[in-house]
């Protein structure tokens, strides 16, 4: 199994969730935070198997968590039903075209936050949400829609450098074998 | 109908999440901590370039500004010692006063600067990451000022960090008054905002007198803050839906959003 992949990609979540902490100029200028990790649960749901997608998505969840006001745990709840979701529809769901990806990011921009503010209600341990939240949603929404295009695109290009190539299904080449019956 | 592996996954993932949440407050609070202490080179790292910026535009100003810069900071350094001269007799006669009333001697605070070198990552909460921690004396409930007024107070306390809820989050409720009517408030928190500036306070009863403009001061009671600290000003007020309050809507004195130094109260 190659790691470099599944290494980057927790990696950037770690950088995600920190940098969501980070460029207040931006923070106040959109009003949330800046937060591309649903961009990240996306591609990782597509692009690794189920295990290694639940454990990132569970990851990211602790550590925004861990940044913040919020019960440890609470956070981590929708992106894992989201990855799970995701993982196992993915036959069902277009993987390489750029408006699906912006689709789904901006879907799970918006839906993560949401699932968690309603968690937070749920368990009475949270903000009112208001009118002000909706707006919030949005933002965080078309950010991630842009962010996840941008997101499938890096992490494709880096998974080519360094995964090994694909190995040959034959042993045999096609092109050199030898052609039996009536020509 | 899940398969095995899926099965597999989503009852470990939802007994490690049941595990969490059901943990003892103590306990998530350390293991927060430890996840927390994951992010210490980043937000070293952030620290230092910050340190750095702020240096390299020291060194980019010109001489003949820093001078003028200088001589702004020793006059305004004088007033201020004059200011706490007089403040400190004031002070030790109050004590004085106290004692021949038979009354309680006031504590001084003890003012430590901080940084602030981080916002929360999420959209629901108002706290920010300060570089102040148990090593430098940090304890939970202490209060966060800036020289505007009332920041918050420390809600988790870390090795080397610690995390603040500010004025506004569902976890930092602030007992007021309004200085020239000393009638007695509550800021609860919670409620989202467009500016985040903006709070909403609710007194204990109806009291039309009210208004716009109107100072609000720290009360004391709850014992977290102490009294007289400048939380920010009226900017209208309304009665209850009840009609059995009266709510207003406060802009604090504190930029919250540009927050860069903070002074935490030392007891």
């Amino acid at each position: 199994m190659n790691w470099a992949s599944p290494i980057t990609l927790f990696v950037a979540g770690w950088l995600a969730a920190f940098a969501q902490t980070q460029f207040s100029v931006v923070r106040s200028l959109l009003g949330v935070p800046l937060a591309v990790g649903p961009a990240l649960v996306v591609y990782a749901a597509f692009s690794h198997g189920l295990a290694t997608a639940s454990v990132f998505a569970v990851l990211l969840g602790l550590w925004t968590d861990a940044l913040s006001g919020s019960r440890l745990g609470l956070g981590a709840v929708a992106p894992f039903v989201a990855t799970f979701f995701l993982s196992t529809r993915q036959h069902l769901l277009l993987r390489d075209q750029r408006y699906a990806q912006f689709w789904l990011g901006l879907g799970l921009g918006a839906g993560l936050p949401l699932g968690h503010g309603i968690l937070l209600q749920a368990a009475h341990a949270g903000p009112a949400l208001g009118w002000n939240s909706i707006r919030q949603l949005l933002v965080l929404g078309l950010l991630n829609g842009v962010a996840c295009p941008a997101c499938f695109w890096a992490f494709d290009r880096l998974r080519q450098s360094l995964e090994y190539p694909a190995a040959p299904t034959s042993f045999m080449a096609g092109q050199r074998e030898m052609k039996r019956g009536r020509f | 109908m899940l398969k095995r592996p899926q099965t597999i996954v989503v009852t470990a993932v939802g007994l490690l999440l049941l595990l969490l949440l059901n943990l003892p407050s103590g306990a998530t609070a350390r293991i927060k901590l430890a996840l927390g202490g994951l992010f210490l080179p980043l937000l070293g790292v952030s620290s230092a370039s910050q340190s750095f910026v702020d240096t390299a535009s020291y060194e980019l100003l010109p001489r003949s500004t820093l001078i003028s810069e200088v001589r702004r900071l020793e006059k305004d350094n004088a007033t201020l010692r004059l200011e706490a001269a007089l403040g400190a007799e004031a002070a030790a006669e109050n004590q004085r006063l106290r004692a021949q009333l038979g009354a309680l001697p006031r504590g001084a605070w003890r003012p430590r600067l901080a940084r602030v070198v981080g916002r929360d990552a999420s959209t629901w909460w108002r706290t920010c990451l300060i570089d102040y921690g148990s090593r430098d004396g940090a304890a939970v409930n202490q209060p966060v000022v800036t020289a505007e007024g009332l920041v918050g107070r420390i809600a988790v306390v870390g090795h080397s960090h610690s995390q603040v809820a500010l004025i506004g989050d569902a976890s930092c409720g602030v007992a007021v008054l309004v200085s020239e009517t000393r009638d007695h408030g509550i800021i609860a928190g919670g409620q989202q905002t467009t500016d985040a500036g903006i709070v909403e306070m609710t007194t204990f009863q109806q009291t039309p007198s009210v208004m716009a403009g109107q100072l609000i001061l720290t009360s004391g009671e709850g014992g977290v803050f102490p009294k007289g600290l400048a939380v920010g000003t009226v900017m209208d007020a309304r009665p209850a839906r009840s009609g059995l309050f009266t709510s207003a809507r406060v802009r604090l004195g504190a930029h919250l959003n540009r927050l860069e130094e903070v002074w935490v109260l030392l007891p």
